[in-house]
């Protein structure tokens, strides 16, 4: 929900507007945003080159051993993380709480990220969010998803990926759907739009708006098991206009020279001769997690719809 | 010059796509920019928004600082929005981040506030006719300037565009916008 008022000399200031909302995203491209759960992780991840940090009690691969509900970090946790950094600093709230996404508002977080990887507070509906004034990330596994996101306000598209396995497979295969589906639209002439947004799940005019551009109409991250710069570059050739890196880093060896070779490689993702320079004795990576011994319950992709 | 204008996006981080977009209907050739053989293939560069801090990091680890630097003293034009004003000041308050330090500027980072203070508003830029359309995004502004630097708008009385011979720095971006006038204004300084 956007507010204005007024300024010396030219008349009026708007904040809150979609334009400022999709356009921080916007800034954040090509850039890494790191999970840190202390400050001084977050001043290891600004020294890096993070674009962002998401500020957390406990990185997802931890929240995936420890079980239980997992719900929106302590404030005095994200507002010290907040104090020690200059760069932007999001934080998560559950699918469809939108009272700690308004507690989130008042702390001045930069951009909420109603995620996954806490336990859903709302089996069925996500948090209206054209009544924030903070930008809003959201997951989504295909079109039609980010779609529902961004007709809910979300300013910016991440993919789900598997979140805390170290294994970027998932990531992949959602950054395909969606460019594939993309790509379906495109081809369509328009009297099958109305067909193919039934097919979707996904509102008409976004449906529209993608087939004539080609494009999703906000800034698209990858997220979810990237653990390697070349991970990170990998999403980058895929399409993705930036990465999410969350246990990858911190739960690896040598977090800050992790964190910097993963920057080099989301920027010069298609240079191999930079790849192969930055991906050497990096120490040991997080540990993985093969996607196909996670039982039902333990997929956190499929929270939320 | 024959041809078409060759100006460079410093492609490190941040919104530089949408920079290149912009150019191009502006008839310019648009020249993503990342390594030191790229530098020397453009008549202007163009800084473009993001994180100042990781673009100095980048600028830095792949050693592209000092050529910009050197050859924007050789009188390159230079045109910097939001991060790209930050790296062309001489002083960033209260921070020792990298800089290529080109401008008489000292330049406060996120002055406006945070992400729930970034906001829209018209300003009148000296040198431009009509009003612009300035979108603010955690913002900076400079604080003072002096020497060669040349005040060009300001804002609520916060200064928000400066211009030093060939050197143009604003604190918002013109690029996330349909008004190309900010950047015909740096194409007619070149």
């Amino acid at each position: 929900m956007s507010e204005k008022r007024e300024i010396g000399g030219n008349g009026m200031a708007e904040k809150g507007t979609f334009a400022v909302k999709k356009g921080l995203a916007q800034m954040l491209k090509g850039g890494v945003i790191m999970d840190v759960t202390t400050p001084e992780q977050a001043k290891i991840a600004e020294e890096a080159g993070a674009c962002a940090v998401m500020a957390l009690e406990r990185v997802p691969a931890d929240i995936r051993a420890a079980g239980g509900v997992a719900r929106m970090a302590d404030p005095t946790v994200i507002l010290k993380i907040m104090e020690s950094v200059t760069i932007p600093v999001m934080a998560k709230c559950r699918i469809g709480h939108f009272v700690e996404a308004q507690i989130l508002q008042e702390l001045g977080i930069d951009y909420i990220d109603e995620s996954e990887v806490l336990t859903p507070a709302d089996e069925k509906f996500h948090v209206d969010k054209t009544l924030f004034r903070v930008p809003f990330v959201c997951g989504a596994r295909n079109l039609g998803e980010a779609l529902r996101r961004i007709g809910e306000g979300a300013a910016m598209i991440r993919t789900k990926g598997e979140p805390g396995t170290g294994n970027v497979v998932e990531a992949v295969r959602h950054m395909r759907q969606v460019a594939g589906e993309i790509r379906w639209l495109a081809s369509l002439p328009k009297d099958e739009l109305m067909t193919a947004a039934k097919e979707l799940q996904a509102p008409y005019e976004l449906v529209v708006e993608v087939a004539e551009t080609g494009k999703l109409p906000v800034v698209n991250f990858a997220a979810g098991g990237i653990a390697t710069p070349a991970d990170a570059a990998l999403m980058m050739q895929l399409g993705a206009d930036g990465n999410f890196v969350g246990s990858g880093i911190f739960k690896s060896k040598d977090p800050l020279r992790r964190a910097r070779a993963i920057v080099a490689a989301t920027t010069y993702f298609d240079d191999p001769k930079v790849l192969a320079e930055v991906s050497r004795d990096l120490g040991e990576a997080m540990p993985g997690i093969d996607i196909k011994t996670l039982v039902p319950t333990e997929r956190m992709q499929d929270r939320g719809w | 010059m024959g041809g078409k204008r060759r100006i460079g996006v410093l492609a490190l981080q941040g919104a530089f796509l949408e920079h290149q977009q912009v150019l191009a209907r502006l008839g310019c050739e648009a020249v993503r920019t990342r390594s030191a053989d790229d530098l020397e293939r453009i008549d202007a560069l163009i800084l473009p928004g993001g994180e100042s801090t990781t673009i100095g990091r980048l600028l830095v680890d792949f050693r592209l600082g000092d050529l910009v630097r050197e050859k924007a003293r050789a009188g390159m034009p230079v045109f910097g929005t939001c991060a790209g004003m930050i790296l062309l000041a001489k002083e960033i308050i209260d921070s020792g981040q990298y800089r290529l330090g080109l401008m008489d500027m000292a330049v406060r980072r996120n002055a406006f506030g945070r992400q729930v203070e970034s906001f829209e508003a018209d300003l009148s830029l000296r040198g431009i006719p009509r009003l612009v359309h300035g979108v603010f995004i955690r913002a900076p502004y400079a604080e003072r300037i002096w020497g060669e630097a040349e005040l060009l708008a300001e804002l609520d009385g916060k200064i928000v565009a400066v211009k030093q011979h060939k050197l143009l720095a604003v604190a918002f971006h013109p690029e996330l916008t349909n008004d190309l006038s900010v950047h015909e204004f740096f194409l007619s300084m070149i």
